[in-house]
């Protein structure tokens, strides 16, 4: 699927800090209609913080975000209205515990865009083929392995009919026999055209799957490119380094 | 032993009247404790830090007070004010003010048991309904409610059973319940001993019943992988 040249995202020198540290220390980009933009890089140095703050999950301290022509850090932003349209997938799932698969992916579509229920219903439904996992709607969360689950979170997320999907370590939490079939769901969105940005150590995904590379340590963004130069020619020592490092755990990227 | 049963039994309608009473005054209570429990125990946990703080002050204090003091200055203190500022709104029945007394002390024990269930749940849920563009309310609403009065049940039921046989402090200040009941019977009759064993017994069965009809509320809820399986559950694994 082509990239567009329209922006869905931008973000221009964000800035957050807990405490004494600072955990995001100026990061600008930009995210066009249709690219998978894959952020990697060490723990510990922003990205989730990163995702969290283009929702306003959390505040960041300073710096602007534009969702389209919407600056979602305007504080006369509604920023309900804004989240509506931006799907957020979490490391470890969040379904409502209560809810079965159907009612998870059906709830936001009931209480926060007010459709009716048979709409509603039938848009889950749709959301959970989707993801393959029709025939498993009545279950409960509890009744679902971790990657059902997180294709549950997906499929809820979708359902919104977001502008833009933010990923956040989707598979970390997953067994390794489990983490194919999430990827897969995600290598389709990427290609029916879906704006998403992934957090991830999935390396083969972000080079395969991904249009756009971001590398990031220390609140910064180190390097950033199309994956064939990020991951075949690094132009920064650190990122080699840091390729380097993950393909000797994981042997090869 | 013939003559005996036939007082005990000559004294079931006055005694049911006051079980009637009792259970009238526990529902009641429980029900103001529920409404007052949930608000509390949500302003502890989600509120600001000064609602947070206010909140365990009501909470605290509602705990330290014994129930018969309370009731009594309470019921005293009311119609003291009513007399004083011929305020005839404010000389309520008595069994208004149990209602009123029993409801906010039993409050402050339903907060707590509200607030440990509130924050059993993983917060992560929370921001995934905000991810969704819920508000707040509607978070607390859709996600946290549904889910806390499930795993309150069985502390709730404990909270049933506890001030089911508080209620017999309403005695003090005038309200008819059932032990003030057996009370009037035992010293007519001077058959202390038999007539509250009655009034025991009765008691039991109200307080068996209770609990037994929570039980099944609480297995008609359940989910799976909250609470009501975990029975089960922990079965398997011991």
């Amino acid at each position: 699927m082509a990239v567009s040249s329209n922006i869905v995202v931008r973000i221009e020198d964000l800035h957050k800090r807990y405490g004494n540290e600072e955990v995001l220390k100026g990061v600008s980009f930009t995210v066009r209609q249709g690219e998978a933009l894959a952020i990697i890089g060490p723990s510990g140095t922003g990205k989730s913080t990163l995702l969290r703050c283009i929702n306003r999950l959390t505040e960041p301290d300073r710096g602007r975000i534009w969702l389209e022509d919407t600056e979602i850090t305007s504080p006369q932003t509604d920023i309900n209205a804004i989240r509506q349209q931006i799907g957020f997938v979490f490391q470890d799932f969040n379904l409502f515990a209560h809810l079965t698969a159907l009612d998870n992916v059906r709830l936001g579509l009931l209480k926060v865009k007010r459709l009716s229920k048979r709409e509603a219903t039938e848009r889950a439904m749709q959301e959970l083929a989707r993801v393959g996992l029709a025939e498993h709607a009545e279950k409960y969360p509890a009744q679902l392995s971790g990657g059902q689950q997180q294709r549950v979170s997906i499929a809820r997320a979708l359902a919104m009919d977001p502008k833009l999907m933010l990923f956040d370590e989707p598979t970390s939490a997953l067994d390794p026999e489990l983490i194919g079939e999430v990827l897969q769901v995600m290598q389709d969105l990427a290609e029916e055209g879906m704006t998403m940005v992934v957090v991830t150590h999935e390396m083969g995904f972000a080079r395969s799957v991904c249009d756009e590379v971001i590398f990031m340590e220390k609140g910064v963004i180190v390097e950033q490119g199309p994956p064939q130069q990020v991951f075949v020619n690094p132009k920064q020592p650190r990122t080699r380094q840091f390729l380097g490092k993950i393909s000797e755990l994981y042997g090869g990227t | 032993m013939l003559e005996k049963l036939r007082l005990v039994w000559e004294s079931l309608p006055l005694l049911l009247q006051g079980a009637i009473v009792t259970l009238e005054l526990t529902v009641s209570l429980l029900l103001v404790g529920l409404v007052l429990g949930v608000l509390v125990a949500l302003g502890q946990v989600y509120g600001p830090r000064p609602l947070a703080m206010l909140m365990s002050a009501y909470e605290r204090f509602f705990r330290a007070m014994p129930i018969l003091v309370l009731l009594i200055v309470v019921n005293f203190g009311l119609a003291f004010v009513a007399n004083t500022y011929q305020w005839d709104w404010l000389r309520l029945p008595t069994f208004a003010v149990a209602v009123l007394v029993f409801g906010l002390h039993s409050s402050a024990y339903q907060s707590q048991i509200f607030r440990g269930a509130i924050q059993a749940i993983k917060p992560g849920q929370l921001l995934a309904a905000r991810a969704l563009g819920m508000t707040r309310l509607q978070a607390i609403r859709y996600i946290t409610l549904p889910q806390a009065l499930r795993l309150a049940i069985p502390g709730w039921s404990n909270e049933y059973s506890g001030v089911l046989k508080d209620t017999s402090f309403a005695f003090a200040i005038g309200v008819t319940e059932l032990a003030r009941q057996g009370w009037q019977i035992a010293t007519r009759t001077r058959e202390m001993f038999l007539i509250f064993i009655t009034v025991a017994l009765i008691y039991l069965v109200l307080t068996y019943l209770g609990t037994w009809l929570l039980e099944l509320v609480e297995r008609r809820v359940s989910v799976p992988g909250l609470a009501g399986q975990r029975r089960e559950e922990h079965g398997r694994v011991i």
